[in-house]
């Protein structure tokens, strides 16, 4: 029942794919990158990691793409900008043919050997994983963790003073 | 400590309950939806001494039926240049949200049935209130949208301004609920009710341990913030009716429009009983818990007719000040209030 659920998910996750890149307005094409969001999700609670799937829902669909979304409206993107950019297709064609191509090989010849580690299933379903990730994030993880904060910090930072510039 | 039903266990009643408790709750979200428009109705005529609806059966009772009935036989109109997608798919994309968040809400204790236990929930999430967050989130693409694709000016203005009112007052949002949560330490709505059960601070008789009386400030600022996420007066800027005609659902008419119309009142609903759930004991209330469903809904109905009484009493705050008070005054004081209560988590 589970695999059949998996199908069902990633049929929906490559047709919403599909229609990011296919769709004409950009908004339209927005709207499918949200559903891709929602199937990761979905995939992200098949795999036990309830609390990466909420929190892909709640930054990516949530903020960034709103924001994203935003943009595209205020600016208005039209047919001007489809017109300028029809040979970059080229390029990100050729990108995600090369990225489909190593990921294929990666599959057949690495060595994939399934779940390993001390965090198994049952650990996660009885501790919780949220109580887990928050542990390991500030003990063994605590040095990343604070590097990403300050790098948010000087964004913010950043952000304030280009901000201020123009008024 | 009786088994919980599951999947496993005992298939065919974990599906006849869950069905049971989905219809169940549906049934219930929209006759409160239906009746708060016509106590919202009344209750605002009566503070104005005026009567509110009179005529549709005693007392206007059928007044819900009435209004649904006629917008149901409304023309359906679609502006020339509106982008038809996004035009037809805004009203979804904000009721949807509204309904799947009161899915975690546990409205009573379990319940044992053929020696399992039963939860009066439709899903106990470890991650609870993140769900909660997250879902709020995505009711903004449905007033973006409507904005944006009715393809008129009034439209696109409130839809602006809904969006940077729900990006900046979730923030806040979500930092008043995280003093909640590190007294609790779980997400789970339905442990964060049971700890809510006994004696106040365990010792105080008379009052509940409700994080009300804990967490005050949260409160106040969660209810607040709440307003403002699903913009009700005083912070109904994106439909701002002096201004902008009807703010993000100007160019729709008949059942798309009720659908706008019955996420609003939805939406006040899911804080209400999310409000309810993380400050005022969820179904651990006043009456005894064999009776938890009353008491949830006592406290949502009691949270409801206090949004309705600020409509009725504040005016409409200007755009900038909402601005200035999300940004300068709430999310300061929601930092200062975590602040605190992380100081007070780690003293006690």
């Amino acid at each position: 029942m589970e695999t059949i659920f998996f199908y069902i998910i990633a049929l929906v996750a490559l047709g919403s794919g599909l229609i990011v890149v296919l769709c004409k307005s950009p908004v339209n094409s927005a709207l499918g990158l949200v559903n891709t969001f929602f199937c990761l999700a979905v995939f992200y609670v098949m795999l036990y990691a309830p609390f990466m799937a909420a929190v892909q829902i709640m930054v990516y669909a949530g903020a960034i793409m709103v924001l994203i979304l935003f943009v595209i409206m205020l600016l208005n993107l039209g047919t001007e900008a489809r017109k300028r950019y029809t040979h970059g297709v080229v390029w990100a064609a050729l990108a995600s043919l090369l990225s489909l191509v190593t990921f294929l090989v990666f599959i057949k010849k690495g060595q994939i050997t399934g779940a390993a580690g001390d965090i198994t299933k049952d650990v996660v379903m009885s501790v919780g994983h949220t109580e887990l990730i928050g542990k390991t994030m500030f003990t063994e993880f605590l040095l990343p963790f604070e590097i990403a904060s300050i790098l948010l910090l000087v964004a913010i930072v950043g952000a304030v003073v280009l901000a201020k510039k123009e008024v | 400590m009786t088994e919980m039903l599951s999947l496993s266990n005992n298939m065919p009643l974990f599906l006849g309950m869950m069905l049971l408790k989905l219809v169940v709750v549906f049934v219930v979200v929209i006759l409160i939806v239906a009746y708060a428009t016509w106590c919202e109705r009344k209750i605002i005529g009566h503070m104005q001494t005026r009567l509110g609806p009179m005529r549709t059966g005693w007392h206007g009772l059928l007044q819900p039926i009435a209004d649904g009935v006629k917008l149901f036989f409304k023309e359906d109109i679609i502006p020339a240049k509106a982008n038809v997608i996004p035009f037809l798919l805004a009203p979804m994309m904000i009721l949807v949200p509204a309904f799947i968040t009161i899915a975690v809400v546990p409205f009573g204790p379990d319940v044992t049935i053929a020696g399992l236990a039963v939860p009066q929930q439709i899903t106990d999430l470890n991650i609870g209130i993140l769900y909660v967050l997250a879902f709020a989130g995505l009711g903004v693409y449905g007033i973006v949208l409507a904005g944006w694709s009715s393809n008129s000016k009034y439209s696109l203005l409130g839809g602006v301004r809904a969006t940077a009112q729900m990006i900046s007052y979730e923030l806040a949002a979500g930092l008043t609920i995280i003093a909640v949560f590190m007294l609790s330490e779980t997400l789970s709505l339905r442990e964060i009710v049971a700890i809510q059960s006994g004696p106040l601070w365990g010792s105080i008789p008379f009052l509940p341990n409700w994080y009300v009386f804990t967490q005050p400030l949260a409160f106040c600022l969660f209810i607040i913030t709440g307003l403002a996420e699903i913009n009700r007066t005083p912070f109904d800027m994106p439909e701002a009716e002096s201004e902008l005609v009807s703010g993000f659902c100007t160019e729709y008419s008949s059942m798309k429009y009720a659908l706008f119309f019955m996420a609003e009142y939805a939406n006040m609903v899911v804080i209400a009983a999310i409000a309810a759930t993380l400050f005022l004991g969820g179904w651990y209330g006043p009456l005894p818990s064999s009776l938890g469903f009353a008491n949830i809904l006592m406290k949502i109905f009691a949270i409801m007719f206090f949004c309705i009484w600020l409509r009725a009493t504040l005016p409409r705050v200007r755009y900038d000040q909402l601005m200035r008070m999300g940004w300068k005054v709430l999310i300061p004081l929601a930092l200062i209030n975590v602040a605190v209560t992380a100081i007070v988590v780690v003293l006690t």
